[in-house]
């Protein structure tokens, strides 16, 4: 059962029943789910989860869908490696990488359209929907195809196809807009309110965001109930920052760790970074920028989320970094060298953050930190194909000896 | 007659400008300030514009060629790789 009371506003406060709203009617701030604590902390344990799904479901009193016709395509519970030898290198002793690339469609966003396209379901809706040019569209496409109800992604007509197969493999229909990425937000967000369609990011949203709680539960009981001293997580919109946050003091809040003493860092890419830009300037307002960078999982200049997460900066005494664009392929080549995995620059943009933060003394030896991995590589390999550099050799040992020789 | 909601933001240039009032006197809408932040360097307006559809595009237009950004009030919402 789902122990979700009602929404209310960000902004003014004011209080709104389980809908599919995103909008406070009055002062038009963000919409958040309430939960009743209290029965939570009564009907949950450690026993209580370790006895659940190996997925995002084993925490599902802390989610506000009934889980009995949960969207699963067994998202979630995603591996916390402990790092071999970026660690070593940068004198960290307890470093960690929480790998969401390995989810069903390669991202984080498994968990969050887990989360909507269930409650689009309990709310009766037939269609899901989203404006993506790669994770979330995937992402929205197998939910949907996996909950029998329709999909429509909307891109901007001139994205190459390439970068939109692994969202209509699925069988999901394309809508190319004839605009820039500004007239498909618009669109979106008009169409939002018109049709009874399930758009996962806009009238979905206070639910959708919520699948980003499971991420801080999911680190808190895989080190062994507690939550770590730093997290390094990457910035589009500021929500899954803010929501790892949440979710370590949900579980906090019910008994099953300590309150968090954890150290919130955000990465963004230098070429899309309005958060950090107000965090440097000692700021809470969000300047919206154009954004210009390969990290295009991260290229929100208007991060609706931005805001709190300064608020979360400030609170946790954590900071940020944002990553010049020439060191974002470093941190992907970093990552896989090192430790075998093989990011998207979302991951290069955490991996640079990473670096900074220990190079600077901001992450302490000592400390437990986890570097979020939200997307997988093999998505984005253009932006590391300067690495493909075969060595040419004749068929013949001598050749082949040479040049290995010249390698070596 | 339709309800638009919009954030507009303001570059350092415009703060002073009277663009809200001055939209409504030059077009056929109306239009209601709901939060604000003003400050030296930008400013930034959360409100809704009630008109006919043509009409809300003409002045939006209007606005964005005058230097001011206008989103969507829930942010960014397409999703990049």
């Amino acid at each position: 059962m789902s122990y979700a009371k009602g929404l209310f506003c960000k902004e003014c406060g004011r209080d709104y029943p389980i809908e599919p709203i995103n909008v406070c009617d009055f002062c038009f701030g963000p919409l958040e789910v309430t939960y009743d604590y209290e029965s939570i902390a009564l009907n949950i344990s450690r026993d209580k989860i370790l006895k659940g799904p190996h997925s995002m479901w084993r925490y599902s009193d802390f989610l506000p869908v009934d889980t009995a016709n949960a969207v699963d395509i067994n998202a979630g519970f995603t591996p916390l490696i402990k790092s071999e030898n970026m660690g070593k290198y940068l004198g960290l002793e307890n470093l960690y990488f929480k790998n969401d690339s390995v989810n069903p469609s390669f991202s984080f966003k498994d968990r969050v359209v887990a989360v909507a396209s269930t409650k689009a379901k309990e709310f009766g809706f037939d269609t899901l929907a989203c404006a993506s040019t790669g994770n979330l569209a995937g992402s929205v496409a197998a939910h949907a195809a996996r909950s029998g109800m329709r999909s429509f992604v909307f891109i901007p007509a001139d994205l190459e196809v390439g970068k939109i197969v692994g969202a209509a493999i699925y069988g999901t229909t394309l809508v190319a807009v004839d605009g820039s990425y500004d007239d498909v937000n618009r669109l979106c967000s008009e169409l939002s309110d018109t049709y009874n369609w399930a758009f996962v990011n806009i009238n979905m949203r206070p639910y959708y965001s919520e699948g980003s709680k499971t991420l801080g539960f999911e680190v808190s009981e895989q080190l062994g109930w507690k939550a770590p001293d730093n997290c390094i997580v990457p910035g589009a919109s500021g929500s899954l920052f803010t929501k790892i946050w949440k979710g370590m003091n949900e579980f906090a809040t019910a008994g099953l760790i300590d309150t968090p003493k954890t150290k919130m860092f955000i990465g963004q890419a230098e070429g899309c970074s309005p958060i950090i830009s107000a965090y440097d300037a000692n700021d809470f307002a969000i300047r919206p920028v154009k954004p210009d960078t390969i990290a295009k999982s991260l290229a929100i200049g208007n991060p609706a989320d931005g805001y709190f997460a300064l608020k979360v900066i400030e609170e946790t005494h954590g900071g940020g970094y944002a990553v010049p664009e020439e060191d974002i392929a470093d941190g992907i080549k970093d990552l896989a060298e090192m430790e075998g995995i093989f990011t998207e620059p979302a991951g290069g943009v955490v991996i640079a953050t990473l670096k900074r933060l220990a190079l600077t003394g901001q992450i302490k030896p000592e400390e437990t930190t986890v570097a979020f991995i939200t997307g997988n590589g093999y998505k984005t390999r253009e932006v590391v194909e300067h690495v493909a550099n075969p060595v040419l050799i004749k068929p013949t040992f001598a050749s082949f000896e040479e040049a290995i020789g010249v390698r070596l | 007659m339709v309800k638009r909601r919009a954030r507009f933001t303001f570059p350092t240039g415009l703060i002073t400008e009277p663009v809200i009032f001055n939209l409504g006197r030059d077009f056929d809408v109306v239009t209601n300030i709901r939060r604000a932040d003003v400050r030296e360097d930008v400013g930034w307006v959360v409100l809704e514009i009630e008109g006919n559809e043509d009409e809300i595009d003409r002045g939006l237009a209007w606005v964005k060629s005058m230097g001011v950004r206008v989103d969507p009030v829930t942010g960014d919402v397409v999703d990049s790789i």
